[in-house]
């Protein structure tokens, strides 16, 4: 077994470290205040094929897999969550579902836009009764000639306001509801009848424009389909079961940056009449946190390598976002109470972190709905059909 | 063993529930957002002696029973954190120092603006290298005839840009640590007490924490409290005050936050039923119920110590770490039980929950806490505990 990152995924490492640091961190404080990840950011981020970052090179991705994805948001993790949720509402399920069951053709008409960064994507599922339930969805999707006409509307979609493009999930036949009577279809916002509500306010997260999305009579051409008619909801749970390894490596960045800004002030804070590093609580606190993001780490690789191997991941892929998640909780709050009150301080990349990363245990399929999808595969595994 | 509240505490109880719900709760979210009470919210505060709650009536105050106290500041946290944070500092300690320490002039000099809240107090302890570790005060205080003269910067002082009186900790004896300290109050427009920058913070957003410069501030030897060096014991006092007060706060908080999920709970219909009916979701409510009713009760026992004259001291400590842990679970289950509406800033349990994250800061860390307990546990072992 060998747990070396082949050369190219190492260098792909180097390389966006090095990009984040220049081109991001600067701009992190800014981010948060301004509720904006400003343009030139994200052109330089395209310019550096950020964008498209596991997809095929013959779609104009970069070809670096599931390995590659999560090497670039636990990069992006480290620096900034905002300008994470933006790349990764983009790649992980936006794109994600045109790449995983997208027609050939749907592919080559949109994907080398979404993976030059030219166009941006969104995943657009949840809505104001289905959440964790999202099986409970109302759009309806009616068939009209060689169209579909959309017509509903969709809650809390990140990237929403700005997307150029989204996979979006209807019913197609109410008779079946959502399972069998689902099918997925790639909008295009400049279309008749597409707009987005205001941006929401929220804690944290604020350089993320997340809105409510109307579809009013939407017309969508049938070569917009995305995998097949009756099944999108198959397609839904598919992307998003890939998607929680990636966010699972992003939370993995926003632990190791918390644990390495809770070492450096304790190693310069003194007081008692010595530095922080020498109290035996503050270094258990840095123990834990270590022993938490080193197995946070071996878990997220470890699920990408089945992703890239096409091995079954579901349930692994459901542990790195609630462990992730929680794993990156803890640590950034461990990391604020070692700063004291200057980690409360709104001057401070620790307060931030804490606001922004409270969102991580909530979207993307809530903790709650991760144990029931850990739970159905290990029942499962012996025999038993368990229900939410 | 009775442990039901008086007639009288009860009457306060209802009291203070329907200002705070009337008066507080409905500015609350104003509060947070404008970064500052509402100007006349403190007066009214005042005009119901909540200012002077633990002063003798003779001076103008209420005083209040501790119990009354606590259930006053329960009711105050659960209306708005910021605004609680604000009076118990005045309170519990700044008045709290003049209360148990001034002379007899003294208190009838400062305790009925006090008490009345014609001057809100600020209680300067804290410096930038004087946090975890108070007692390494650095803020000079050198005798110049009848006068002390101050030196120094002290920071995160709660209420400074709005206090009318400032109880000022300094040492005559820096190698001293901490026995060479005094407990100096100051008025406002004093010269050469300048207030600072504010702090900008995650939560508590409506209490206001800054930096306030003491250069060559000359103070009368009459405006000490105390004897000279005996800042530390009356810091320590104030102290173990405020964290009886803060748990109160804290307790509130909680329940504020309970309030709020269960509502959600109730309502919130997904997979066909309320989500209240789940069980992963009722095990939230089951567990912050027990912690709540945990402090509820080590807080009603600290304040019949507090009522017997018996030193709570150990107990104040407890209920400063459980009550900082209650606030911070209470919130942050109920926020995951609001789901995404629990991110929005539209909901308020995202508020309580940025709120509710001061209490392991504010009155002493839990690191600070448990050192203290464990120095109590082993005290009467010979075993000496240090931080």
């Amino acid at each position: 077994m060998d747990f070396d990152l082949k050369p190219e995924h190492q260098a792909l490492r180097r390389f966006l470290r090095e990009f984040v640091q220049e081109e991001i961190k600067p701009l992190v404080k800014q981010i948060d205040r301004t509720s904006l990840v400003p343009d030139e950011l994200l052109k330089k981020a395209a310019a550096a094929g950020l964008f498209g970052i596991p997809f095929s090179q013959k779609y104009g991705g970069m070809g670096a897999g599931e390995m590659g994805y999560c090497i670039l948001m636990e990069e992006l993790g480290r620096a900034d969550a905002s300008t994470t949720a933006i790349l990764g509402a983009h790649t992980g399920i936006g794109v994600m579902t045109m790449y995983l069951d997208g027609t050939e053709e749907l592919k080559r008409r949109y994907l080398p836009d979404l993976c030059a960064g030219r166009k941006i994507a969104a995943f657009a599922l949840t809505e104001a009764n289905a959440g964790s339930d999202a099986a409970s969805i109302r759009m309806r999707a009616v068939r009209e000639g060689d169209s579909y006409i959309l017509d509903g509307e969709k809650m809390w979609i990140t990237n929403g306001p700005v997307a150029d493009v989204l996979s979006v999930l209807a019913i197609t036949d109410p008779s079946l509801g959502a399972r069998g009577g689902a099918t997925c279809f790639a909008v295009e916002s400049k279309w008749e009848g597409f707009s987005a509500g205001k941006r929401e306010e929220k804690m944290g997260l604020h350089g993320s424009p997340t809105a409510a999305l109307k579809f009013d009579n939407l017309r969508v051409p049938q070569e917009n389909v995305i995998g097949k008619v009756g099944l999108g909801f198959v397609t839904m749970m598919k992307t998003l079961d890939v998607g929680r390894v990636s966010l699972g490596a992003a939370t993995l960045g926003g632990a190791q940056a918390a644990l390495e800004a809770a070492m450096q002030w304790a190693k310069m804070r003194v007081q008692f009449g010595r530095n922080l590093a020498n109290m035996q609580s503050i270094q258990f606190m840095v123990a834990d946190m270590a022993a938490e993001i080193e197995s946070l780490r071996s878990l997220v690789y470890r699920t990408a390598w089945l992703v890239d191997a096409g091995r079954p991941f579901t349930k692994e892929a459901g542990m790195c976002k609630l462990l992730g998640s929680e794993i990156a909780s803890r640590c950034i709050d461990r990391a604020l109470q070692i700063h004291g009150a200057l980690g409360f301080t709104r001057d401070g990349w620790v307060e931030r972190a804490w606001r922004d990363s409270r969102i991580n245990e909530i979207f993307e399929g809530t903790n709650e709905i991760q144990r029931i999808v850990i739970a159905s595969e290990l029942f499962q595994e012996i025999g038993v059909r368990i229900r939410p | 063993m009775d442990f039901s509240l008086t007639d009288e505490q009860q009457m306060f109880r209802d009291m203070f529930r329907s200002f705070a719900q009337k008066e507080i709760a409905r500015v609350a979210e104003h509060t947070d957002k404008e970064e500052q009470l509402p100007p006349e919210l403190l007066n009214k505060a005042a005009e119901q002696g909540m200012l002077g709650a633990l002063v003798p009536d003779t001076l103008g105050g209420a005083a209040l029973d501790p119990l009354s106290y606590t259930l006053m500041l329960e009711e105050i946290g659960k209306a708005c954190l910021s605004t609680a944070a604000v009076i118990l500092m005045h309170t519990s300690l700044a008045t709290q120092a003049v209360l148990d320490f001034g002379s007899d002039d003294q208190k009838g000099r400062w305790l009925p603006a006090l008490a009345a809240g014609e001057a809100l107090g600020s209680f300067a302890l804290t410096e930038p290298d004087a946090g975890s570790d108070a007692q390494s005060v650095s803020t000079r205080a050198v005798h110049d005839g009848d006068d002390y003269v101050l030196t120094g910067e002290k920071s995160w002082v709660g209420n400074a840009s709005i206090a009318g009186l400032f109880v000022v900790f300094a040492t005559s004896d820096p190698k001293a640590n901490g026995r060479g300290m005094s407990a100096l109050v100051l008025e406002k427009d004093t010269p050469g007490l300048k207030v600072g920058h504010r702090e900008p913070t995650l939560g508590l957003r409506g209490a206001m924490f800054h930096t306030v410069y003491l250069d060559g501030v000359r103070v009368p030897v009459t405006n000490r409290l105390g004897g000279e060096g005996d800042g530390w014991k009356i810091a320590e006092n104030s102290l173990e005050h405020v964290r009886l007060a803060l748990g109160a706060a804290g307790l509130g908080i909680a329940q504020a936050a309970l309030d709020a999920g269960r509502a959600f709970a109730v309502e919130r219909k997904q997979f066909g039923v309320p989500i209240a009916t789940k069980q992963a979701i009722g095990d939230y409510f089951a567990e912050t119920v027990i912690e709540i009713e945990s402090l509820r009760h080590l807080i009603h026992y600290a304040a019949w110590l507090a009522e017997q004259k018996q030193s709570f001291a150990s107990e104040a400590a407890m209920i400063k770490v459980l009550a900082a842990r209650t606030a911070r679970n209470a919130t942050n289950r109920m926020l995951q039980v609001h789901g995404g509406y629990g991110f929005s800033a539209e909901y308020s349990i995202s508020r309580l929950y940025r709120d509710a994250r001061a209490l392991d800061l504010i009155g002493g860390t839990p690191q600070i806490q448990r050192v203290q307990l464990a120095r109590h546990v082993f005290e009467d072992t010979g075993v000496k505990v240090a931080p």
